[in-house]
């Protein structure tokens, strides 16, 4: 309605208005539509943390969202710690802001990382990340699709050790049995202990080690040609910066003259929120303010129907072996596809998969053209 | 007998109170007798060999390069082309440090690869056969019918071990360590990198740490039950209340107020690393070197080789009667590592107790 309005104010003849009305259709107010309803219905997201005890994941959480999700924790003794296995916690808050609400959920992984042996460590956090997609598969695929629930795990902030010189096994293992399944956002945890030549080296061979064992962590999109500058600047820093080295703290200190969230050391204070100090901005932003709907988005277009897909696949190769089966999800009921039909469904899939990366290069060449 | 009681020139303990002080008449000039050990000492040097372990990154090299003010170890990166060792590795390297005139012989070894696995069961296990490894040659040497004059002595004095800085406690890693390795070497424990921790932080993290200790029965270095005298015990007691030590390591100097200090230079400030406010690296150098390296090796001497001893001449049932030689059954590697707890202080307990009665 918006723009239709400045030109009708400007224009005030009568007639004039009546032609620009029959020019314009309107529908360039969807997008304040769709904020309105939004903002009535309210946001999810849920985040996973994950990553060995004492890299500072709930400080970080805290100072990211400024609630104190864990007043009631208990940190566990030495001796609880010796017989602890990987648990999976989760933490709901309601933030509201400007009118805008958010259920945030946290999804802790207390034990990850911390035995003598670490084995497979990864597997109950694997399990819970499917566990959520059959959920909402089945919801999906119900009856009744009003009220689904989404639980899906759009987001997982993985904290890496700054002690390291670069991936550990462990981290390693964990990222690569959970890359096809959630978008992973690596961090370089506690970085006010590395000075700034140090945190370049750990971050380049961070990098080269993601690329060397073929690791898939979440890709910032790519920017419109049709952006500003700023903007654009601002996406490169950002993906120039990754994996981000952050710290955080759940103390306010005074610093020059100001109080600021950071920590108090002999030489010096940490800022929190001084772009100098760490990359904590540029992840609150990337997380909050410019891709956690895009976060979102991939969640429910890649790993999710990934995810579906396999599972489609399963059940119809089980169909197949045991046709007296009946299939708990109502799916059409297609004839049981032998083996040639099976092949013939595959080669179209491949061919139709072609004729998209076909489209996707020639959109390319056009937009450099 | 007599020999073994002081085998050090140097040890400094006080004579047994069987022998009663008796009045002298006039000086002898018995205090020349230090003079003569200084300049012996002077001439032969001393030996220390340290052990530092810890996962990798928590500044071990750095450490040991800051301690011995000199480029005694040159920090390995991993890289990528070679994969993550497997299995711990062990390396050692000497040098020759001066000062003064005076020789230290240093060896330092390194482990690492410690605790950088996904399973890290049994990863203490190379560190304790190449201890008792080093225990075995120097009891070979010894019970040689014609020994050398002064039998090298490759044994690992002490053991800094680099707990890294979580802020929470002890992990079950460092804690299966910790308690093997203490029965059989003197262990130093330390805060790793400091420097990420708030000076509240730290003192909360050592309390737990200290709780973790006694809940386990670690006996770490400077152990109580070896406290010869009062001095002795005040002395060890202020120690014992600051361990572990929180430390920071840094090769490079920067300038702070006209003066050059080694330190850490970051966007916040300057962590001096020789600065008691900033980390207790001091205490952690004065402990190895200026005041306890005596101590570690005596320690070593008397009480951990001589329970290795007494375990491995039980085992061949054999002990040295004359100036026969001596057939040692080969060590068996299953039946050294883990000498039971009860024994080992039974046996310390005791021979204090010979020294004194």
């Amino acid at each position: 309605m918006s723009t239709g309005l400045r030109y009708k104010s400007k224009l005030a003849t009568p007639e004039d208005k009546q032609d620009i009305d029959k020019q314009y259709v309107g529908f360039a107010t969807l997008p304040n539509q769709v904020h309105r309803k939004s903002v009535k219905k309210g946001f999810d997201f849920t985040l996973m943390v994950a990553g060995e005890s004492g890299l500072g994941k709930s400080t970080l959480v805290h100072s990211l969202f400024l609630t104190d999700l864990y007043k009631d924790r208990k940190l566990l003794s030495a001796e609880e710690r010796i017989n602890q296995t990987v648990e999976i916690l989760k933490h709901t808050v309601d933030i509201e802001e400007k009118g805008v609400k958010l259920k945030l959920t946290i999804v802790d992984t207390p034990g990850f990382g911390d035995a003598v042996n670490n084995s497979e460590c990864w597997k109950p956090i694997t399990d819970y990340v499917d566990q959520q997609f059959e959920q909402y598969f089945r919801d999906e695929s119900g009856l009744n699709r009003k009220n689904i629930q989404d639980n899906r795990v759009h987001c997982c902030l993985y904290f890496i050790s700054p002690f390291g010189h670069g991936l550990r096994p462990v981290d390693v293992g964990f990222m690569k049995a959970l890359h096809e399944k959630v978008n992973i956002v690596p961090l370089i945890a506690k970085a006010d202990c590395l000075v700034p030549s140090e945190i370049r080296k750990l971050k380049e061979r961070i990098r080269e080690e993601i690329d060397k064992f073929g690791i898939h962590v979440y890709q910032f999109p790519e920017c419109d040609s049709d952006e500003d500058e700023d903007f654009k600047q601002q996406d490169r820093e950002l993906k120039e910066s990754a994996p981000f080295a952050v710290i955080g703290s759940n103390t306010v200190v005074e610093a020059k003259g100001q109080r600021v969230r950071g920590r108090l050391y002999p030489w010096g204070i940490v800022e929190v929120e001084n772009q100098a100090h760490c990359d904590f901005v540029k992840l609150r932003n990337m997380l909050i303010r410019t891709h956690m709907h895009d976060l979102k988005d991939v969640t429910c277009d890649v790993h999710y129907e990934n995810y579906r897909a396999h599972c489609i696949q399963q059940m119809t190769s089980k169909l197949t072996q045991d046709s007296r089966m009946e299939s708990p999800i109502p799916i059409l009921p297609l004839p049981t596809p032998d083996a040639e039909t099976e092949k013939l469904i595959r080669m179209k899939d491949e061919e139709l998969r072609r004729m998209q990366e076909m489209l996707q290069k020639m959109k390319q060449q056009m937009q450099d053209q | 007998m007599d020999e073994r009681q002081s085998p050090s020139p140097c040890s400094s303990r006080p004579s047994s109170p069987r022998t009663p002080p008796c009045e002298m008449l006039g000086s002898v000039g018995i205090e020349a007798v230090l003079d003569q050990l200084r300049i012996k000492a002077m001439k032969t040097g001393f030996e220390f060999n340290i052990m530092v372990v810890g996962q990798s990154g928590l500044g071990k090299s750095t450490m040991v390069n800051t301690l011995f003010k000199s480029k005694v170890w040159q920090s390995s990166l991993p890289s990528l082309e070679l994969p993550m060792p497997q299995t711990l590795e062990l390396h050692s390297m000497t040098h020759v440090i001066e000062e003064k005139g005076l020789k230290l012989k240093l060896t330092v070894t390194d482990t690492p690869g410690f605790g950088d696995q996904i399973n890290n069961d049994k990863c203490w296990d190379p560190v304790l056969s190449y201890i008792n490894q080093q225990y075995e040659q120097y009891l070979q040497e010894e019970l040689l019918i014609t020994r050398q004059r002064h039998i090298p002595d490759t044994r690992v004095h002490c053991c800094v071990y680099f707990v890294p800085p979580t802020g929470h406690c002890l992990r079950p890693l460092d804690i299966e360590f910790l308690q093997r390795l203490c029965r059989t070497v003197n262990v130093v424990p330390v805060i790793a990198r400091a420097d990420s921790l708030t000076i509240e932080e730290r003192n909360a993290f050592r309390s737990r740490i200290q709780e973790n200790l006694k809940t386990y029965c670690i006996d770490v270095y400077p152990q109580k039950c070896f406290d010869e005298d009062i001095n002795d015990r005040l002395l060890n007691s202020k120690i014992r209340e600051q361990i572990p030590f929180a430390v920071v390591g840094a090769d490079r100097e920067h300038l702070v107020n006209g003066r050059c200090v080694l330190g850490r230079k970051t966007k916040w400030g300057i962590i001096e690393v020789e600065n008691m406010a900033h980390c207790e690296f001091l205490l952690l150098r004065d402990l190895l070197i200026r005041s306890h390296l005596q101590d570690l090796k005596d320690i070593t001497h008397n009480i951990h080789y001589e329970n290795y001893r007494v375990l491995r001449l039980n085992e061949s049932h054999q002990l040295p009667r004359g100036p026969g030689c001596v057939n040692l059954a080969p060590a068996s590697p299953g039946q050294l590592i883990c000498p039971g707890p009860g024994k080992v202080r039974r046996r310390a307990n005791k021979d204090s107790k010979e020294d004194e009665g």
